[in-house]
């Protein structure tokens, strides 16, 4: 009964392919610099995201002091609040989020778990970092060309994206593209090599459907996004030469402050179809990794097998296939032809049911469970809640004619900060708290660890639940001055000013974890190889942290599901991967 | 403890604060009240759903906590209880879906009898062009677009001479006549929202697109653009008064045709 992923097995097929040789670093450049061992480019590609996006997280402090406090920060002028909103929402999707989760988790992880030695194609995988390190900076740079970076909003619509009356319409706009082109061209590589090393690389009895959902979310996501991006990079590319070379891509015949330009027969449309063509898909680029590993923490940390292990793979399979057929739902009021209101309104709904069978199954996970309040159960806990809150503003947003009242509003904002912001990042740091202990070998500090989590999530819910109001009464959003609408009361600037003050709560509860990521490399308690007691492969790797190859002489063998939590019978409440059923008494039939 | 206690104050904190508060959509000024209906019912759905789910979770938190010599139980699937909530869940999604798209069929067609005004938007200022004696607007493109011509109205088209223009002051409609938008741009993409009306529909340059509303309340409103349009996009308001006939009549004799421009 080999094909019912929970039924344990005493053998495993044997190895038909030899092993790959890895190269070995021969100087300390090689070894922790121009690495090819997947687990240092994790960490370089995560340290390098953290700090792009702490340049995010200051951003946002900038706009919430424009937005709490409207004319008091006179520094901040309109032409750099719409540089601060742009900057931070690109940062925050591409450049910190899918960066994090694929690059840096999808790294760490998927050799571990899948039980490899490395990545297949390691060369290419170091050149993937760099390139991602170099479309950072180039990022980075557009701060200090003249005109600043770009202020077209994140979603870089043309024509305002190139034409004057756009802040950084001279060098930022040229930088923001070139990054973008670099960040694909980068990803691209990277991509390959954990998709083909999902398929590939696997140890004996390691079958797909025994694969923890980490992996599943991470592999899933990595497909969507080789296909996804290269929309992007063709609307970025077109766009360059629209700017530089005067094409007309995306430009219709306009005109500019009174004067004609030499634009014709463009379709600004055609852009944000491209645009969300990948956006859309992005959206859960971050959301299935995060979908992954939330389920492997709840799991570990209730002591119990996720619920319903076969639906969740599909369900992540089936989202990823349906969320290429929706993109046209952020453009209902964009002036595309009507009737395709009905067709994406409807495949958007229908992504609802397996998402929410998703839910169902994290909470059912904790039905009959022996729940444990550590530090990573809290922010998949948390994760939960602002995820089903966010998907659930989002039946608003999808369900066409709802989404009337509401598109480009606050409300909007408050939804996708709530689903792609809050909820993913809340299992970023789950997933940092639960796997820092592999990574350095000590643990991080479990009290400021909740601290960090009360602040976080509170905090957040209390920023982004009251915006949705905001938005319901009518403030656009991306308005530098909102404090006039007629539509809105004065008790509208109060709850602005305190979801300002929320904010610059929580961005300092952030500073808690940073200085906590620091201390506990050197202070944090011994870790030992397995602190969480759990099943997957990367716990049971022969020293902590795993040397570059991963596990010592033999690979391991798979015997058996991940999820092996209080198994009756059995004489602790988790099995490892590696252990045949044999071993257990009573494993179930 | 603690963690369950949370999770039902966020539950409860939240449904108070939704109906307690006095942050809710303005006060309707159009036909569009199916749209504030489906609105109230995805509310009703969706917040029993987030409810539910939650209190369940803390439910679970609570009760099945870790205590010395717990031991989890191990059940991989069941069935029938998934069949279940995909069912209820298909259920809920298309009591929302069902009523969105009958609506939605209401909203992209335009009666008969609707009147055209036109909208133009520009960085950042709105314009208004209003058929003239003939009943219906002059063709127009970004092409003929000059200081003396701000619109684009084309000059090679009899119809448009007699078009009424106005330029950057204030938009008078009739009360209680369907209006059919149509909208056009001069340079970026703009979107005209009047929150009251609950409609709105971007601008595009190079394109027309539409979307009706009737106005059914007679008063003052704020025409806020709503797509990033530049710099000063968060300043490009306009004012749309809803009058009776013969007001609206009234100010329609004092405007421009674009041949008197």
């Amino acid at each position: 009964m080999a094909n019912i992923p929970h039924d344990a097995t005493n053998t495993a097929p044997p190895a038909e392919l030899g092993e790959m040789e890895l190269y070995h670093p021969k100087s300390w450049w090689t070894k922790y610099v121009f690495s090819q061992d997947a687990k240092i480019i994790a960490i370089q590609y995560a340290v390098t995201a953290l700090a792009i996006g702490f340049v995010a997280l200051v951003l946002s402090w900038l706009i919430r002091l424009q937005l709490g406090f409207p004319n008091t920060f006179t520094f901040i002028d309109a032409e750099r609040y719409y540089q601060f909103i742009t900057m931070h929402g690109m940062i925050m999707v591409v450049y910190l989020l899918t960066a994090l989760f694929l690059g840096g988790f999808g790294n760490y992880l998927i050799p571990l778990m899948v039980g490899a030695r490395d990545m297949v194609f390691p060369y290419a995988n170091m050149l993937s970092y760099w390139i991602y390190l170099l479309a950072v900076l180039v990022l980075v740079a557009s701060f200090f060309v003249p005109g600043g970076p770009t202020g077209a909003g994140w979603t870089l619509y043309p024509p305002q994206a190139i034409t004057s009356g756009t802040p950084g319409d001279e060098g930022g706009i040229i930088l923001m593209l070139v990054s973008l082109i670099l960040f694909i061209i980068g990803f691209t590589m990277g991509g390959l090599n954990y998709t083909v090393t999902v398929l590939q690389a696997r140890t004996r009895g390691m079958t797909l459907m025994r694969m923890p959902l980490t992996v599943w979310g991470i592999f899933v996501a990595t497909i969507m996004a080789l296909l996804a991006f290269p929309a992007l990079f063709v609307a970025a590319v077109m766009m360059l030469f629209d700017k530089l070379l005067g094409t007309s891509f995306f430009m219709p015949t306009l005109v500019e402050f009174g004067e004609q330009l030499s634009y014709g027969g463009g379709s600004p449309i055609l852009f944000q179809h491209l645009f969300w063509f990948f956006g859309h898909p992005e959206v859960y680029i971050v959301a299935l990794p995060a979908f992954g590993i939330v389920s492997d923490l709840i799991s570990t940390h209730a002591r119990r097998n996720i619920f319903g292990y076969r639906m969740m793979v599909w369900a992540i399979v089936i989202i990823g296939a349906l969320s290429f057929v929706v993109w046209a739902h952020h453009m209902y009021v964009s002036g595309m032809h009507p009737y395709f209101g009905f067709w994406f309104a409807t495949t958007t709904l229908i992504i609802a049911v397996p998402t929410a069978i998703k839910v169902y199954n994290w909470v059912l996970t904790l039905w009959r469970a022996d729940i444990h309040f550590t530090t990573p159960m809290l922010f998949a806990l948390g994760f939960i809640v602002t995820f089903v809150n966010g998907g659930l503003s989002g039946l608003f947003l999808g369900n066409v004619v709802v989404d009337v009242p509401l598109s480009d509003t606050m409300f909007v904002v408050a939804h996708f900060h709530m689903v792609m912001g809050i909820a993913p990042i809340l299992v970023i740091y789950g997933a940092i708290y639960h796997w820092y202990p592999k990574v350095t070998g000590r643990m991080l500090s479990e009290a400021l660890g909740k601290f960090h989590f009360w602040v976080t999530f509170v905090g957040a819910y209390l920023i982004f639940f009251p915006m949705h109001y905001v938005g319901l009464m009518g403030a656009p959003r991306r308005y530098f001055e909102t404090s006039d609408i007629m539509v809105l009361p004065d008790s509208a600037i109060t709850l602005n000013a305190f979801m300002s003050i929320a904010a610059f709560v929580v961005g300092f509860a952030q500073m808690v974890f940073i200085f906590n990521v620091v201390w506990s490399l050197k202070n944090g308690k011994e870790a030992g190889g397995n602190p969480w007691r759990a099943t997957t492969l990367e716990w049971q790797t022969p020293k902590t942290p795993p040397e570059h190859g991963n596990w010592g002489k033999e690979l391991p063998i798979v015997y058996r599901w991940a999820y092996d939590y209080s198994v009756p019978g059995a004489p602790e409440d988790f099995v490892p991967q590696n252990q045949p059923a044999a071993a257990t008494q009573g494993a179930p039939s | 403890m603690l963690v369950a206690l949370m999770m039902v104050l966020v539950v409860v904190g939240s449904i108070v604060f939704h109906f307690l508060s006095p942050w809710w959509f303005p006060p309707l000024a159009s036909n569009w009240g199916y749209i504030d209906d489906t609105t109230v019912l995805t509310f009703a759905i969706t917040g029993a759903v987030f409810a539910a789910v939650v209190l369940f979770m803390a439910y679970c938190l609570y009760r099945f906590r870790h205590k010395e010599g717990n031991k989890a139980t191990y059940e991989p699937e069941n069935r029938r209880l998934e069949v279940w909530l995909i069912s209820l869940t298909t259920g809920g999604v298309i009591a929302m879906l069902a009523p969105g798209l009958f609506v939605w069929a209401q909203f992209i067609s335009v009666p008969d009898d609707a009147m055209e005004v036109e909208v133009i938007g520009q960085q950042w200022l709105w314009n208004y062009r209003l058929p003239g004696e003939d009943g219906r607007l002059g063709a127009a493109d970004n092409r003929f677009v000059t200081f003396d011509n701000p619109l684009g109205i084309s000059p090679h088209d009899p119809a448009g001479q007699d078009d009424l223009v106005v330029i950057g002051s204030d938009l008078y409609l009739p009360v209680d006549r369907p209006i059919r938008f149509a909208l056009r741009s001069v340079d970026v993409l703009h979107n005209f929202y009047v929150p009251e009306f609950r409609a709105k529909m971007d601008m595009i340059p190079g394109s027309s697109t539409y979307f009706w509303a009737t106005p059914t309340k007679v008063g003052t409103y704020e025409i806020l653009c709503a797509e990033l349009c530049g710099v000063g996009h968060s300043y490009m308001r306009g004012i749309v008064h809803v009058v009776t006939q013969e007001e609206y009549d009234d100010w329609l004799v004092l405007q421009r045709t674009f041949a008197e421009f």
